[in-house]
């Protein structure tokens, strides 16, 4: 039954002969729809204007900033030390690799170098950080696209892990493990235990995670030929992670910019072809099997030695000492209250998260404090590039499309 | 000297203000003029190659003469190399020229700078506040006479005498 109004006239077209009604006036009118900020498939709190034209999109306008929280200015009124915490706050589901990300850009401001066992150390917790975080992923993103049987089995094996990090630190997200110039405390053999039962045990798991969805026709039919972004255009935007490397660049700071003891192990970077949203999919499942494999590697060349650098007067001290040696106690509260003395100068450091290039850009004028404190969060600049993802895709790809980001707004919006 | 500072300062004398290289990291500062062809250069030149935008930054040192500091990153993925390149603006006149023809990401973060420090930037296509509100007006929160720990209004709290029952 037709319904008709004045505004709206329905045409038939005569079965016959479709083209001889020349179709006249449709009435066509772009909508507009505000898609968040409460919205379970933005990762966040993310509003994003889009115009439609139908069910498309045809520009997609993202409104962000419901989550800042001025981080990059706290920085500048805290001593070094003190920005570790607020590290974790950042992409708070991976606060592990924010916390190294910055160490890492704290020590190269200061030129200092990590003794070999802490840097096994760092590399194993990144890459478990990793694993999390591409577990969480998988299972946001399935469940973003309609497969809610993937999340339940990335979140029974993630939770191995979060009490793996809770017995590690005492933290299961917020987790501030790491030091400048080393890490907080040596693996007991007890996590070592663990995290070889867990090795053994995850490699199948991932099998079965594939098996979810690499037959599923809705999963391909909404992730193949989906948010294709071409080589050059990634570049162009300053993509990075994944997200880069589903479309065929071959860029990954650990393996071109090696630190840490990611040269000493053997992997491989996946690179995807086709730039959709199954190639990034499957690099990250892909990568999963590699962090196993670095993992297993910087357990078997791990040696006995310190895990934290011999700065007196960077470093902090142990802590069984600050509690028993009053020396000990002062030179770590000094190093809270006031901060050591940074030389001068200005250094950008990338590091590649499971989201992308971390990077932190720091400003010294020498004293406690960094003059200047900026983060590269790879959710910013994702975000930068969605209107040119999603132009041209239906309105449900929208969500898809926030998914094969992997962004977290906390990082998104500092 | 470090092989891209020279080529540099070899193709731009007169704009080239200060090559600098301290940890590893390679930083060329231009003058506001030569800005958008030093990056153009950057971008084109087979020798230098940087395709890929890193970052956008902005630092205040309030004291100069020349307030603010622009800071691009660009990172060369087929050289696998780094630069930085800087630049100055007084605050009267904070105005430079945006890089987004050159680099599309510079799109979001040049809005960033913007919101975050008051740096406007010439032919920016969608120049607007990113992670404030739109209608924010108390400034740019990321300028050193910003007030770092509030503006003093819990302090104006008039507090009741009792409680109220």
């Amino acid at each position: 039954m037709a319904f008709e109004d004045q505004r709206t006239t329905v045409y038939k077209i005569d079965p016959e002969h479709p083209e001889s009604e020349t179709l006249p006036t449709l009435r066509t009118e772009e909508l507009l729809l505000n898609m968040g900020p409460q919205h379970p498939s933005t990762h966040g709190v993310l509003k994003v204007i889009l115009e439609l034209e139908g069910e498309r999109l045809v520009k997609s306008t993202p409104v962000m900033g419901y989550l800042h929280r001025g981080v990059e200015k706290l920085a500048e009124d805290g001593t070094y030390h003190q920005f570790i915490p607020h590290t974790d706050r950042l992409d708070y589901v991976c606060a592990m690799y924010n916390n190294f990300a910055y160490c890492r850009a704290v020590e190269k401001l200061l030129n200092l170098q990590v003794p070999e066992r802490a840097e096994y150390l760092r590399t194993i917790v990144a890459e478990v950080q990793r694993i999390i975080g591409h577990q969480f992923w998988l299972s946001a993103q399935a469940l973003d696209i309609g497969a809610m049987t993937v999340f339940f089995y990335c979140f029974r094996d993630r939770e191995i892990l979060l009490d793996w990090f809770d017995e590690l630190c005492g933290a299961r997200l917020t987790t501030s493990w790491y030091r400048i110039g080393g890490v907080e405390r040596d693996l007991t053999p007890d996590l070592i235990d663990k995290l070889k039962q867990f090795l053994d045990y995850f490699p199948p798991k991932i099998d079965e995670y594939q098996v979810f969805l690499e037959k599923n026709r809705i999963w391909l039919g909404r992730t193949k030929g989906v948010a294709v972004i071409s080589a050059e255009d990634a570049v162009s935007f300053g993509l990075s992670g994944p997200v880069l490397r589903g479309s065929g660049v071959d860029y990954d700071l650990r393996k071109y910019e090696p630190y840490s003891a990611y040269p000493k192990c053997e992997f491989s970077v996946p690179v995807g072809k086709n730039g959709d949203t199954y190639d990034r999919y499957w690099i990250r499942v892909m990568e999963l099997y590699e962090s196993v494999k670095i993992i297993r590697q910087c357990l078997e060349q791990m040696q006995e030695g310190p895990i934290m650098a011999d700065a007196p007067s960077v470093t902090l001290p142990p802590k069984e000492r600050v509690f028993t040696n009053l020396e000990a106690m002062i030179q770590q509260f000094k190093l809270f209250s006031q901060g050591f003395d940074a030389p001068p100068g200005e250094i950008y450091c990338g590091t590649e998260a499971h989201k992308g290039e971390l990077g932190f850009y720091i400003v010294s004028t020498g004293g406690g404090k960094p003059y200047r404190l900026k983060i590269r969060a790879p959710s910013f600049v994702h975000m930068g590039a969605f209107d040119h993802m999603a132009r041209g895709y239906m309105i449900s790809d929208a969500c898809t499309i926030f998914g094969t980001y992997d962004i977290v707004m906390g990082e998104c919006d500092r | 000297m470090h092989p891209l500072l020279d080529r540099i300062q070899q193709t731009f004398s007169a704009g080239v203000i200060g090559l600098t290289e301290w940890r590893g990291d390679v930083a060329v500062t231009v003058s506001r003029n030569t800005l958008h062809e030093v990056a153009q250069f950057l971008r084109d030149d087979p020798w230098m190659d940087f395709d890929y935008i890193v970052h956008v930054s902005s630092v205040d040192w309030p004291d100069d003469e020349e307030r603010f500091e622009v800071v691009w990153e660009f990172y060369s993925i087929r050289k696998r190399q780094r630069i930085r390149l800087k630049t100055r603006v007084p605050e009267s006149d904070c105005v430079v020229d945006s890089l987004t023809d050159l680099w599309r990401g510079a799109d979001f973060m040049e809005r960033e700078v913007y919101d975050m420090m008051g740096i406007r930037f010439r032919n920016h296509p969608d120049l607007r506040r990113i992670l404030m509100p739109d209608d924010y007006t108390e400034g740019y929160p990321l300028r050193k006479d910003f007030p770092l720990r509030g503006k003093g209004w819990r302090d104006t709290f008039e507090f009741l005498d009792e409680a109220p029952r």
